[in-house]
């Protein structure tokens, strides 16, 4: 069987991390080219149930990403994401989900470097960690169920 | 509760109020809400041990505010409820009168909700410690014990959103569970579905949970689901200072602080 590689979805805001990402590709600096990248005009927007989502559809590990503090376009919403995030993470690991397999970073416009390195970083961990079955054995029975009766 | 009948009476009798939301007796030794739009009907009020639905989930009902002045027999876990309600714009003083229950079981009648709180705030919410026995054991768990734990616990939950009904917290009439363009939450009584759906609960209640267990009662298939709400208590405390209902501070889940502490974000 082929080595297993992890597919990872980052959820970005668009002025930082995404133009970040950009920088990352027009400086030719290779990375893993696992991330599926989602855009969001902010971190504030990044509802915890998009990140939910990205879990039942397979993902094995989320990266979420945006602006500096003090440096969100909208002056907060990487403050308000952040402390939503606190909660969140806490939750998940209450809840028994490997909050391991969920990163969160912030990565300026101009840190093309950073973000290769949270993508391989967070690809090898996750390729460490092997498909999240656990999560996917639970993800997969509604489908079943819901379409097959 | 003479004093309490007492005084709703006089309520009504003076038309200060429409409708005193109180307890009664219900069927098989249990008690339910109270409605009293006639002096009368005071007359039934009581108040016991057996008294835990929180009423402050019927002061936001449009059927019950449509009766005019509300006034609202309130234990401290009510009054809790009531004063994140005001600050929700929910509820405010035109519409409420607070008959506050002290935890020694008398009667205040308070002059608005800035006095109910100035009163709640003596008092910490404290989680009980059969409570905190159990969150501990659950910390000591591997994640994988206690994702089982919860699979486990929440398998039965067939999504009759009684836990729902009870909370004051759950007002919205359009509920996360309820949009299926797209469909958030799965419907089905399945693993999938009762994981997104409590985890969804949990966290629109982070920072307003008053920590009443009016869910945990409610739920007819004793769901420990309250713990889920408790664990999220106890993050506000360790993070931002604890959380205590507020009409005049900003709500714990819509506010920050610019040096809010963290030890993940890379
Ligand atoms: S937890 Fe209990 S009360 Fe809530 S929806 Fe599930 S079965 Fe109903
Ligand atoms: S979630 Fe449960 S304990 Fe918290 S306010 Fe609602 S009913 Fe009360
Ligand atoms: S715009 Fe980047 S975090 Fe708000």
């Amino acid at each position: 069987m082929a080595e297993f590689e992890p597919k990872i979805v980052a959820f970005v805001c668009n002025w930082c991390t995404y133009a970040g990402a950009d920088l990352t590709g027009t400086s030719r600096i290779k990375y893993a080219s696992n991330v599926r990248i989602v855009r969001f005009p902010c971190t504030g927007r990044i509802d915890y149930m998009l990140l939910i989502k990205a879990f039942d559809e397979g993902t094995d590990g989320i990266i979420v990403s945006g602006c500096h503090p003090n440096d969100c376009h909208y002056t907060s919403g990487n403050f308000h994401a952040r402390r939503r995030w606190i909660m969140f993470r806490s939750l998940c690991d209450f809840m028994g989900i490997d909050i391991r397999r969920i990163k969160f970073s912030w990565v300026s416009a101009a840190e093309g470097a950073k973000w290769a390195n949270i993508v391989n970083s967070t690809v090898t961990a996750v390729r460490e960690l092997g498909p999240y079955d656990e999560y996917k054995k639970v993800a997969k029975k509604p489908v079943k169920e819901v379409i097959h009766g | 509760m003479d004093e309490l009948r007492k005084r709703a009476k006089e309520l009504l009798e003076a038309g200060t109020v429409k409708v005193v939301i109180g307890y009664e007796n219900g069927t098989a030794g249990r008690t339910r809400a109270l409605f009293a739009e006639e002096p009368k009907a005071a007359e039934k009020l009581i108040f016991d041990s057996r008294c835990i639905m929180n009423l402050a989930s019927y002061i936001t009902k449009a059927e019950v505010k449509a009766k005019g002045k509300m006034a609202i027999a309130a234990t401290l876990p009510v009054m809790r409820a009531i004063i994140q309600l005001a600050s929700e714009f929910q509820v405010s003083d035109n519409n409420l009168l607070v008959l506050g229950i002290t935890p020694e079981s008398t009667m205040i009648e308070f002059k608005d909700i800035a006095e109910v709180e100035a009163f709640v705030h003596k008092y910490e919410i404290e989680i009980e410690a059969k409570y905190s026995e159990k969150l501990e054991k659950l910390n000591k768990m591997t994640p994988s014990e206690r994702w089982n734990f919860w699979i486990e616990e929440l398998s039965p939950c067939f999504k009759c959103y009684a836990c729902r009904a009870a909370c004051p917290m759950c007002y919205c009439h359009k509920c996360t569970v309820e949009f299926n363009q797209p469909q958030w939450i799965p419907v089905p009584s399945h693993d999938l579905g009762n994981l997104e759906w409590h985890m969804m609960r949990a966290i629109h209640l982070a920072g307003r949970c008053v920590d009443c267990d009016a869910c945990y009662n409610a739920c007819p298939l004793g769901i420990p689901l309250n713990l889920l709400t408790k664990r999220m208590l106890i993050d506000a405390k360790e993070h931002f200072g604890g959380y205590q209902p507020s009409i005049k501070a900003d709500h714990l889940m819509s506010t920050y602080k610019p040096d809010d502490k963290d030890n993940f974000i890379m």
